[in-house]
């Protein structure tokens, strides 16, 4: 009698690379849940326009390079770049932002450079600057949350708003974001950004409403949700804990040496924790291992840089937030720090190794 | 090390990189007790079963073999001997499919069992302690023990070493899931292993013995610390369950901390690793003087109905083992039947393949319960970095940069991973999201990494032979050219000595190069000529007789002009006579000259054109011919002016005497010519052959002459005429060859003519 040949290990774990792409999905819903709460239908539409273009984009590319398209197409590695890029958008962007945004991560930032596993750069985040650079109006048209905004944005005015830039009404998307003293709401980063270019203290800065009652209305808790999925995530060994650990840590180290430096001018600690995109990138964005460094301490030297980064963008740089410039500039440095921190070998000293 | 000791009855130990907890499936036959089987009809016993070489046959097609014979032997220590391990006929002696990942085939007895399981003669030792320790190794040797726990290392080898061991360590760990034989060995046979455990600390006498055992056998770790209890020297260490504990380094390290230098073998920090069941082994053969015929092998998995331990002969082929345990696949058409255990195992190809000494489990899985064993590699996608396989790699490798480097095929930088470090342990495939078989590519780099090794080492010898020769050509040359050269400087020295040696050296050298110069001009010559080269006996024997014939001409004309001359002959003064003689033998020798050169000249290139010669050859054998018979009728009829009448007779009788001798001549130079023809080595030899024989004729003319001078002048133109005659018969001679292709008409009409002349 003959036998099947195979080679061993005979047995697997039974983990695979799409159940792996499904758990960090299904981890980010608690923070998409809160982001729909504080800011309505925008990104889940956002969304869905994004998963739509990101299946069939991905359909195209893999017939055009002949791979296993039933086997590679729901792999969910397509479908996490566009959840991330719909988190990403703000919510009243027009609907051709998302679609040009996903289509230049999944063709261009990840088949082009060699499809899942040879990308070096995060696919959601080169889409996502791609557009801040290219469409600066557009990426920057923040709505407040809904409790600070006069009309009630419902999901049918959403929908429309995406795709005409109208309201059934027939207001804007600047009108939108106005209040009822005429002043153009924006994120809490950009608002403490303006202020302090103004002249203003953090303590006068965050008098605006759009701060709320502790760090930034909405977007804390939008934060707190992401942390919580993340917290799954390492729990679930689905990401490393070493890169979302060291980044925050750095992020804080950075801020608070500032704010012990010069408290007039710089956000808290918890202000920087819990506002703009930073839960998000250290947990679903600086954790994809495609792009990240693959070692132990390359992971921790990541973060760190990461942290540095954000702060650096932040608190000097052009933008309000720093997360996605960021997360590239470490994707760049990702081969070399993999290079300078491999580990001992067993039985081998430090210096062959 | 105390520290170390303190840490161990403190049960704290260290702890190693990685490791995983695939699950452990140990409850499938942990709790049955090992069965003993039935014989079976045939046993497969393949001559090598360990690390090493394989020992000569002792036995075989038809001897009859009793349980325990030794079937091979070897004086090499890397050669364990295998046994028979139940009584029965060697049916055959011939290639099989062996227990090997790659499915090829060695040497195997076939042997027929008779059921009788008859021993042979046994010599138990009950006091294990009056051996010398040479002898408890023989024992072991002789018993054809190699390690049990996989790797099949000659045990006998390994207990053999200086007296310095700080550690012996017992695995006991059993850290693959599934497998149970040991952990039943241990419950049924912690007395047999303990007594191993004390014959290895006699031969060893280690400082410590640890046994290492994972916490998921309680029953084994209870008998064995039940049967170690008043040994102090003993430590029983319970360790966390995690693969693979098990591996040498891995339990080395969680014991004592200590790493195992790349490349080095535990030895050298004073660490002695055994398994467990080969202490088992050990006091079998030791104490019960019984070889290692039999192991303990846990048949397990899903798709058998009776999974269970068994005590398997080695031989047993694995379809009777899973037949005794009920297999069932389940109408699968391809099932996969695992050798050792999930993580570490081989599939099999066929179901003849024999137990052997390091067979310790047989996996048959269902589909249900481990997919990947019948899926093999094709669920392969794309590496996502994800770092697991580095996570768990116990020997802190980097599986996926080992992996990339492996398919791009980067040996050196393979080789900067450190991919021989891997232990093939299979934690970095086993947790891979992207099921890439990484150890197979590993196992294939390795396997080529080694392949390229070999050529490079066979290259360099190729190379450093090769410069070895050229230099010895070179350094011959050198030599050469020197001692030329000293000999040359010797000869010149030799030669510049105003020594009749050396005049003599210099005249030769000078007659070398006229030689040579003649030599030359003469193959110029026949290279012009474009005649055949066919050269036919005929032809030779024509020329011989021809060349008779000539003689005989010679011979008659000789004795007629001999008669004629003191017909003719007239007064003349004496003196007239002396030069007239003089100028007579001038011109014979010079005519005789003329037609040796013709002659050496017509024997070179004779091979070449043995019919037709040229027309130029022809006439100047013509015109040396007259010119011969000219001088020859001149001489003559000046002789015959000195002599006188009155000595007629006595001349007569010398011109007799002179014809005779110039026919012998004659004939010899024939002969010699048509030597010459036959001759293939034409060239040298001829011009050798003239030499000889222009030394031969300036003797005869030196012999000639010498009477000439004491005798009277009759005598002397008798002496004369003789030689005139002897010339005029070589000239014909050689006019014969020349003229070989010629009629013979033509040859009596020259004469005629030559007659006519005269």
């Amino acid at each position: 009698m003959a036998f099947w040949i195979a080679s061993s290990p005979h047995n697997h774990i039974q983990k695979s690379t799409s159940s792996l792409m499904r758990l960090v999905i299904l981890a980010a819903f608690p923070g998409v849940l809160a982001q729909w709460y504080f800011f309505g239908w925008g990104n889940l539409i956002h969304i869905c326009i994004a998963m739509i273009t990101a299946i069939l984009c991905e359909f195209i590319i893999l017939s055009l390079r002949d791979k296993k398209i039933s086997e590679q197409l729901f792999d969910g590695s397509a479908l996490l770049t566009a959840l991330l890029i719909g988190v990403c958008l703000p919510a009243l962007a027009p609907w051709w932002i998302s679609v040009i945004g996903t289509i230049f991560a999944i063709a261009i930032a990840k088949h082009l450079y060699g499809g899942l596993g040879h990308n070096p750069f995060n696919p959601a985040m080169a889409g996502y600057v791609m557009l801040l650079i290219s469409f600066p109006l557009q990426m920057t048209t923040w709505q407040p949350p809904l409790s600070l905004m006069e009309m009630e944005l419902n999901f049918s005015n959403t929908l429309t708003t995406i795709f005409t830039g109208f309201t059934l009404d027939g207001y804007s998307v600047e009108q939108l974001r106005t209040t009822i003293d005429g002043v153009t709401m924006a994120t809490p980063l950009d608002t403490l950004k303006t202020s302090i270019t103004m002249g203003l203290t953090i303590t006068e800065a965050t008098q605006s409403a759009v701060f709320g009652e502790h760090f930034a209305l909405g977007w804390e808790w939008i934060n707190l949700a992401f942390l919580l999925g993340g917290l799954y995530l390492i729990s679930q060994k689905a990401i490393a804990w070493q890169t979302p650990v060291s980044f925050l840590f750095s992020l804080f180290l950075c801020s608070f040496i500032a704010y012990s430096i010069n408290p007039d001018s710089s956000a808290s600690t918890m202000f920087h924790w819990f506002s703009g995109a930073t839960m998000l990138g250290a947990f679903f964005i600086l954790t994809d291992p495609v792009t990240g460094a693959t070692s132990v301490k390359g992971r921790v030297v990541i973060g760190l840089l990461a942290g540095l980064l954000v702060y650096l963008i932040r608190a000097f740089g052009g933008y309000p937030d720093g997360v996605a410039f960021a997360v590239l500039l470490c994707n760049m440095s990702a081969p070399l720090i993999d290079q300078y921190t491999r580990p001992r070998t067993y039985g081998h000293s430090k210096e062959s190794s | 090390m105390e520290s170390i000791i303190n840490r161990i009855n403190q049960q704290k130990f260290w702890s190693f990189h990685g490791g995983v907890h695939p699950p452990e499936q140990k409850a499938i036959t942990n709790q049955k007790p090992i069965k003993t089987l039935s014989l079976p009809d045939q046993l497969i016993i393949p001559l090598q079963q360990h690390i090493g070489r394989q020992g000569d046959l002792l036995v075989k097609v038809g001897d009859h073999v009793l349980k325990g014979q030794p079937l091979t032997q070897s004086a090499n220590p890397m050669a364990v001997p295998i046994h028979a391990p139940t009584s029965g006929k060697v049916a055959d002696i011939k290639h099989s499919v062996i227990a090997h990942p790659s499915g090829f085939t060695e040497l195997c007895i076939f042997l027929e069992v008779d059921h009788q399981d008859t021993w042979v003669k046994r010599t138990p030792c009950n006091d294990i302690t009056r051996l010398s320790n040479q002898e408890i190794i023989q024992k072991i040797a002789d018993a054809g023990i190699a390690g049990m726990g996989g790797a099949g290392f000659p045990t006998h080898i390994k207990v053999n070493t200086k007296p310095d061991i700080n550690f012996l360590i017992i695995n006991a760990a059993e850290c693959e899931p599934y497998i149970t034989a040991d952990d039943l060995l241990m419950c049924e046979h912690s007395e047999s292993i303990v007594d191993g455990i004390k014959i290895l600390d006699q031969l060893l006498s280690p400082a410590f013995i640890l046994i290492g055992i994972e916490d998921n056998k309680p029953k084994a770790i209870d008998a064995l610390k039940k049967a170690t209890a008043e040994i102090e020297k003993i430590h029983v260490c319970v360790l966390p369950t995690k693969y693979p504990t098990g591996g040498e380094k891995q339990l080395i390290q969680l014991l004592t901390g200590k790493e195992i230098k790349s490349g080095n073998l535990p030895i050298k920090e004073g660490i002695i690793m055994q398994n467990v069941a080969t202490c088992f082994a050990i006091s079998e053969a030791v104490i019960h003087d019984t070889p290692l015929l039999q192991r303990v092998v846990t048949v397990t998995g899903q798709a058998l109905e009776k999974p269970q331990n068994v005590w398997a002969l080695l031989g047993t082929p694995i379809h009777y083992l899973l037949n005794q345990c009920g297999f069932d696949n389940k109408g699968m058409e391809k099932t996969p039947v695992i050798m050792g255990g999930p993580m570490m195992g081989f599939s099999l190809p066929t179901d003849t393949v024999p137990v052997v000494k390091t067979t310790n489990c047989i996996l048959a899985p269902s589909y249900k319960e481990m997919p990947s064993a019948f899926e093999g590699s094709s669920a392969e996608v794309e590496c996502i970095r994800c770092g697991q396989c580095a996570d768990v790699c116990p020997t802190n490798l980097l599986p996926q940069e080992l992996q990339w480097s492996a398919k791009a095929k980067d040996y050196p930088q393979l080789k900067k991973l450190n991919l021989s470090d891997c232990i093939d342990c299979g934690a970095c495939a086993y947790v891979c999201p992207s099921h890439i078989p990484l150890v197979q590519y590993y196992r294939v780099a390795k396997a080529e990494i080694r392949q390229q090794q070999q050529q490079e080492i066979k290259a360099e010898k190729a190379k450093a032979r090769f410069e070895a020769r050229k230099q010895r050509l070179e350094k011959e040359k050198i030599a050469r050219e020197l001692k030329h050269k000293k000999a040359a400087e010797a000869r010149k020295a030799a030669m510049n000595k105003s020594t009749p040696e050396a005049a003599e050296a210099k005249s030769a050298v000078a007659a070398a190069l006229a030689r040579v110069k003649a030599k030359k001009a003469a193959s110029q010559k026949s290279s012009e000529n474009t005649a055949s080269t066919q050269a036919s006996e005929e032809t030779t024997i024509q020329d011989n007789k021809k060349a008779q014939v000539a003689a005989a001409i010679a011979r008659a004309k000789a004795k007629k002009q001999e008669k004629i001359a003191p017909q003719e002959s007239s007064s003349s003064a004496e003196n007239e006579s002396v030069k007239d003689d003089k100028k007579a033998k001038i011109a014979a020798a010079v005519a005789k000259a003329k037609a040796k050169k013709e002659q050496n000249k017509a024997a070179e290139s004779e091979p070449e054109q043995a019919k037709a010669s040229t027309s130029a050859d022809k006439k100047a054998n013509a015109i040396a011919k007259a010119k011969a018979k000219a001088l020859a009728k001149k001489t003559a009829s000046n002789n015959s002016d000195d002599s006188s009448k009155e000595q007629k007779a006595p001349l007569d009788k010398e011109a007799k005497k002179a014809a005779a001798i110039a026919k012998a001549k004659a004939k010899a130079k024939a002969k010699a010519l048509a030597k010459k023809d036959k001759a293939s080595d034409v060239k040298n030899n001829s011009q050798d052959d003239s030499q000889i024989s222009n030394d031969n004729d300036n003797q005869d003319i030196s012999q000639t002459g010498t009477p000439d001078k004491v005798k009277d002048s009759s005598d002397k133109d008798t002496k004369k005429a003789a030689i005139i005659a002897k010339a005029k018969a070589k000239a014909k001679a050689l006019a014969k060859k020349q003229l070989a292709s010629e009629s013979a008409s033509e040859e009596s009409q020259m004469i005629e003519q030559q007659k006519g002349a005269k």
